[in-house]
């Protein structure tokens, strides 16, 4: 005999001894048909509900993503709430910040945001900011360095705001939409599937809210407490604005020819090389001429990595390029790849540079080709601060691809106007000279010192390669001796390595 | 030496504009305004006075705006508002 009956005193001894209850009674069945169920979930409030139900304190800290880049529209939204509902003191880590973001000026004057944590600063904010309008420095971080800042603690956000291009009610989000209802898209979630990962609480704010399930996702409704849906969440026209354009200078195109030869003949272009570019125009011009040579050769690549561009997206649907690897869409074309490819991969930070993530796709990175601001006679570069001394870039993935790719290339005309771009110190280290190999520059090509042997591929090759301290008096001879700039001694802001050490500070500017 | 109003260059990046107009007093008075001007606001203004005295032009009021033009542009540009603004030719003396 062995009925439930029969073992129910054993059922109970085994509870007690696990110190669990025992099953009682029935659960309630719903019959109410899935279609109808899952349009609204418990998650879906409004942002001010969201916003009381997350527990959200003053001092605390509030994160944000950057993929709409000038078309955001989430970060003024927020935190415009957070002010009309009183909050103080809070520290906002987006993964970085923009002209758009000028209105947190006010916000910061009135005690609502006390301290940043970014990848970089532009327009009014970073020139306010420059001037010493906060107390507290910013942080600044490479977005690999955030990813892992994020991962071990050192950035705790207590709840994020993810804007996405669609959501289902219970969460789970995407940087585009499958719908017809589709109002935006970015592509790439990559910078915030850290935040919906480790934050205590995530808030998905949406313009499409979609039928579950919303899949694939990006990100997992099992990572998200709560659903806004928001008018607009960002303008997608304005992906592309900022630091990525399509080049026309003949200067720049002149600069991504040099940077291909470099690439072409630097040893690493060869059957199964992976390749990032960075924003400026420059290198994502350099993309076309690597193209001709990759079809004229016969070589593919295994992938591409980064900020992915229209130009990648067709070099990988001529089969030139096997996957794309993305943790940003830099423009539509790549966004829509990503949300149709399945080659085309999203990743996040982490995924993307963690410096401690042996994982992480920068580690299996062959060449990366960056722009500066300034690169020293160290081969230190600047991408933060002005040659004026106010803040006006972003760290980005700088440091990160510099320092774990196989061969880095910088590419930056000798003059931007009248202000030099090799000098003799950068006016602040974000990428240090140990990890950059090559810089290119209209007046010839320095290899860094450390790597003889690629020097004298480039030499054998016909390359022009100059001693970078040439290129430096040369830039002086014409432009003359620049003044000291007016710097105070308020630290403005703090420049993390992306091991998590300091790297560097910003000194405020007096006018 | 009389000058009328007169203007050179343009406000695109790299290049600098120039404007004269008759002054009161004598000396130059030269009012700039710099994308570079914490780096090379004092030199822009050197080089835009000698050249204006290497012209014999010693008496007048100079709106320069600036957008990081190099020496070699504001020489240029200024030599061109000063022939304007004097009526005399210097390339063709």
């Amino acid at each position: 005999m062995n009925s439930i009956k029969e073992r129910m005193a054993l059922i109970n001894e085994a509870a007690a001894r696990m110190g669990k209850d025992t099953f009682k009674g029935t659960q309630e069945k719903n019959t109410t048909a899935r279609t109808e169920l899952t349009k609204q979930g418990a998650k879906v409030v409004t942002l001010e509900e969201a916003i009381k139900k997350t527990g959200l304190k003053d001092g605390m800290t509030v994160s944000f993503h950057h993929h709409f880049r000038g078309g955001d529209k989430v970060v003024n939204m927020v935190v415009a709430k957070l002010a009309e509902m009183g909050f103080k003191n809070l520290h906002l880590a987006s993964s970085s910040l923009i002209d758009v973001h000028e209105p947190l000026i006010e916000h910061i004057k009135a005690g609502v945001i006390t301290k940043i944590s970014t990848s970089g600063l532009r327009g009014n904010l970073a020139k306010e900011i420059s001037h010493g309008l906060m107390e507290e420095p910013v942080i600044f971080r490479s977005h690999g360095g955030r990813g892992s800042a994020i991962a071990n603690g050192d950035l705790h956000i207590d709840v994020a705001f993810l804007g996405a291009s669609s959501a289902d009610p219970m969460g789970n989000a995407c940087g585009y939409s499958r719908s017809e209802n589709a109002k935006s898209i970015c592509g790439s979630l990559g910078y915030a599937l850290p935040d919906a990962q480790y934050a205590d609480k995530v808030v998905i704010l949406t313009d499409d809210l979609v039928d579950y399930p919303n899949t694939p996702n990006a990100i997992s409704e099992r990572n998200v407490d709560y659903v806004v849906v928001v008018d607009s969440v960002g303008d997608s026209s304005k992906i592309s604005s900022g630091a990525i354009r399509d080049t026309k200078n003949p200067r720049d195109i002149l600069l991504a020819q040099q940077a291909a030869k470099v690439i072409i003949n630097s040893g690493y272009f060869k059957e199964g090389f992976s390749i990032q570019t960075g924003s400026g125009g420059a290198s994502l011009a350099a993309v076309k001429f690597i193209r001709q040579s990759m079809i004229d050769k016969g070589i593919k690549a295994s992938f591409a990595l980064g900020g992915i561009t229209a130009h990648m997206v067709k070099m990988h649907e001529e089969g030139l390029i096997e996957r794309l690897i993305d943790v940003q869409s830099f423009d539509k074309v790549a966004a829509e790849s990503l949300k149709s490819d399945p080659m085309h991969q999203e990743v996040s930070a982490n995924e993307y540079a963690s410096y401690d993530e042996p994982g992480s796709a920068t580690h299996s990175l062959d060449i990366v080709i960056l722009s500066a601001l300034e690169v020293d006679v160290n081969f230190n570069v600047n991408v933060l601060v002005g040659s004026d001394g106010i803040i006006r870039g972003a760290i980005g993935g700088h440091p990160d691809t510099a320092g774990d790719s196989a061969l880095s290339i910088i590419v930056c005309p000798l003059l931007r106007g009248r202000i030099p771009c090799v000098v003799d110190e950068v006016t602040t280290h974000i990428t240090p000279g140990s990890s950059v190999d090559v810089v290119v520059t209209e007046y010839g090509i320095a290899v860094n010192p450390r790597r003889p042997e690629l020097k004298e591929r480039l030499e054998k090759a016909g390359l022009k390669i100059v001693d970078i301290n040439s290129l430096k008096d040369r830039a002086k001879s014409i432009i003359g001796e620049a003044a000291p700039l007016p710097f105070g001694d308020k630290v403005v802001g703090v420049v993390m390595n992306r091991d998590g050490s300091v790297m560097d500070v910003i000194k405020n500017i007096v006018d | 030496m009389e000058i009328k109003n007169a203007i050179a260059g343009t406000l695109e990046s790299g290049d600098i504009l120039i404007q004269i107009a008759p002054a009161e007093n004598d000396g130059l008075a030269i009012d700039l305004d710099s994308t570079v001007a914490y780096q090379f606001g004092e030199q822009i203004k050197r080089v835009i006075t000698e050249t204006l005295t290497g012209l014999g032009v010693t008496r007048a009021q100079v709106k320069a705006t600036d957008k990081g033009a190099l020496d070699c542009t504001i020489r240029a540009r200024v030599t061109a508002a000063a022939v304007r603004a004097t009526g005399k030719d210097v390339w063709a003396d």
